[in-house]
């Protein structure tokens, strides 16, 4: 790790001053991805700002039926809690196919949200890759792609956001809330949040410069029907290569991808039509796949027929 | 309130003795190399050490550490708890679990400046050679190791991961999410962030089995 001063924030609007007054510095949470990247060198952060005791770990219902879930809310706890099991079980059950029992354990909502892709090319330093080092190109274009993009990718980049959490945030239609610099509040959709590389691989969120989440609000429950299905190569602790969060209810379907994007992939114009041929189609309407990567078309088909078949169960 | 902070005096692309290496490697094998510049000034940067007081096993310890610290390196550099390994230190091998304020985390991607004032305990906490805790207990019987050196780490996760599954903490494989029990299956996935390159796992998992049947009977 290269050098770094640390600094406790005593709460979140002077958090998010420190980082706006220090560029390059970084909040840290659970600092499960971060840490693994300053080790690496790929993150290397002059300040970490260390936003652990700020009371942001909490779950509380919210007028209207929904939750906030506090930015520090470990995956295991989000996971355990009674009314997210009862009532979101597409998130209990997209965090708990995520990472491992150690890992969950320390690892934030707001990390969660936050962490970087695990593209081999940007982990590896002696190899060009845009988002690590913008302008130096993208190895993974004509590397070894298998688990890469195949939605809303460009010339630049076609790495996936890895994310199980912010699929099944992405069918529930989560907001994030965050504090800016200067004090003030805003709350960004989860469909705005994460961003399509463009020529811009480097810049990741909707986040400004020094912008910090404080939680994510979770919109009142949803009848009918949830499931989170995931395929990976290996049975637990593995990335998705293709992962599907449902909701089929009474109100409709909603469906929302995983493995496919640099952020949770979800096109509801294809929520309408009926049957996973239809909706895979449609959900993957303008893919661009690699030698290696195209199985993924067939795979979003496959896996979305067994979401479907089960649901019908 | 911020605490005091230091001036950064380094360049914009220090780099470790390691890297030096491994790009003079990738430049005489001719593949693409991200060009790095030398900065000796990151490897001599002063640090300003840390004040940070971690209670490990019971007792506590006034450490002054460099902010880079791990609580890995901090229990195994600086206190001499040898027992929580290193293996990968990237949180993919579990050998460096260690239970904080009663949960089980990777002690390698974790500071120790995150963890002043808490309670750790490391498998030299959970029992010795002449009182074992059950699950070491268990591991002898069940020759659940071969070489060892996942063994500290299994076992620290296996405690923590046994009360996850009394708390009803929920896995990737509970049937139901609302009532979460004991089983094999459960055992497989719930361990999986603790890898062991002997592949000991069916005598790991029978041990555990044997732990948990006691605790619940």
């Amino acid at each position: 790790m290269r050098p770094f001063n640390y600094q406790r924030a005593a709460d979140a609007a002077s958090a998010a001053k420190a980082a706006a007054q220090h560029p390059g510095a970084r909040f840290i949470a659970g600092g499960t991805n971060l840490l693994d990247l300053m080790k690496l060198q790929i993150e290397t952060p002059p300040l970490l700002i260390d936003i652990n005791h700020l009371g942001l770990d909490r779950i509380e219902k919210i007028d209207g039926g929904g939750l906030r879930i506090g930015a520090l809310v470990r995956n295991t706890d989000l996971a355990a809690d009674k009314r997210v099991r009862r009532d979101y079980p597409v998130l209990a059950r997209a965090l708990v196919s995520g990472a491992s029992g150690q890992l969950r354990n320390k690892a934030t909502t707001a990390g969660n949200l936050l962490q970087r892709t695990r593209c081999a090319y940007f982990y590896d330093t002696r190899m060009p890759c845009n988002k690590r080092k913008p302008g130096s190109g993208c190895a993974a274009l004509g590397g070894i792609n298998r688990g890469h993009a195949i939605m809303g990718t460009s010339d630049a980049c076609i790495a996936t956001h890895p994310s199980d959490m912010a699929v099944a945030m992405r069918v529930l239609d989560a907001v994030v809330e965050t504090v800016r610099p200067d004090g003030t509040t805003r709350g960004i959709p989860i469909a705005d949040f994460h961003l399509l590389p463009g020529d811009t691989p480097h810049i990741e969120t909707a986040l400004a410069p020094g912008e910090m989440i404080t939680g994510v609000l979770l919109p009142p429950p949803i009848a009918g029907r949830q499931i989170y299905r995931k395929v990976r190569d290996r049975a637990s602790y593995a990335f998705a290569l293709v992962s599907v969060a449902a909701v089929v209810g009474p109100d409709g379907q909603r469906f929302a991808f995983g493995g496919l994007a640099h952020k949770p992939w979800r096109v509801e114009a294809a929520e309408k039509l009926k049957g996973a041929e239809a909706i895979a189609a449609s959900v993957t309407l303008g893919a661009r796949t690699t030698e290696h990567n195209a199985f993924k078309l067939r795979l979003v088909r496959r896996t979305l027929g067994a979401v479907l078949a089960e649901m019908e169960a | 309130m911020m605490t005091a902070e230091r001036t950064s005096a380094r360049g914009d692309d220090g780099m470790t003795r390691r890297n030096v290496l491994a790009a003079g490697a990738v430049t005489a094998v001719g593949l693409a190399a991200t060009p790095i510049e030398t900065s000796p000034a990151a490897q001599s940067l002063p640090v300003t050490p840390m004040l940070v007081r971690l209670n490990v096993n019971g007792k506590d310890h006034d450490l002054s550490l460099d902010p880079r610290t791990t609580l890995l390196d901090a229990l195994r550099e600086h206190l001499h708890l040898t027992g929580s390994k290193k293996g990968c230190d990237h949180g993919q091998c579990g050998a460096c679990t260690v239970i904080v304020e009663g949960r089980r985390i990777n002690s390698c991607l974790t500071l120790a400046a995150m963890h002043d004032g808490d309670e750790i305990v490391t498998i030299e906490g959970l029992g010795t050679p002449q009182d074992l805790h059950p699950l070491q207990k268990a591991f002898i019987e069940h020759d659940g190791y071969q070489c060892g050196y996942c063994t500290p780490g299994q076992i620290c996760s296996a405690v923590a991961m046994l009360s996850e599954i009394e708390r009803g903490v929920p896995s990737h494989v509970s049937a139901d999410l609302m009532d979460v029990a004991f089983s094999d299956d459960e055992v497989r996935e719930r361990m999986s962030g603790n890898i062991c390159r002997c592949a000991a796992y069916p005598n790991i998992i029978a041990a555990i089995r044997d732990v948990s049947g006691k605790r619940t009977a």
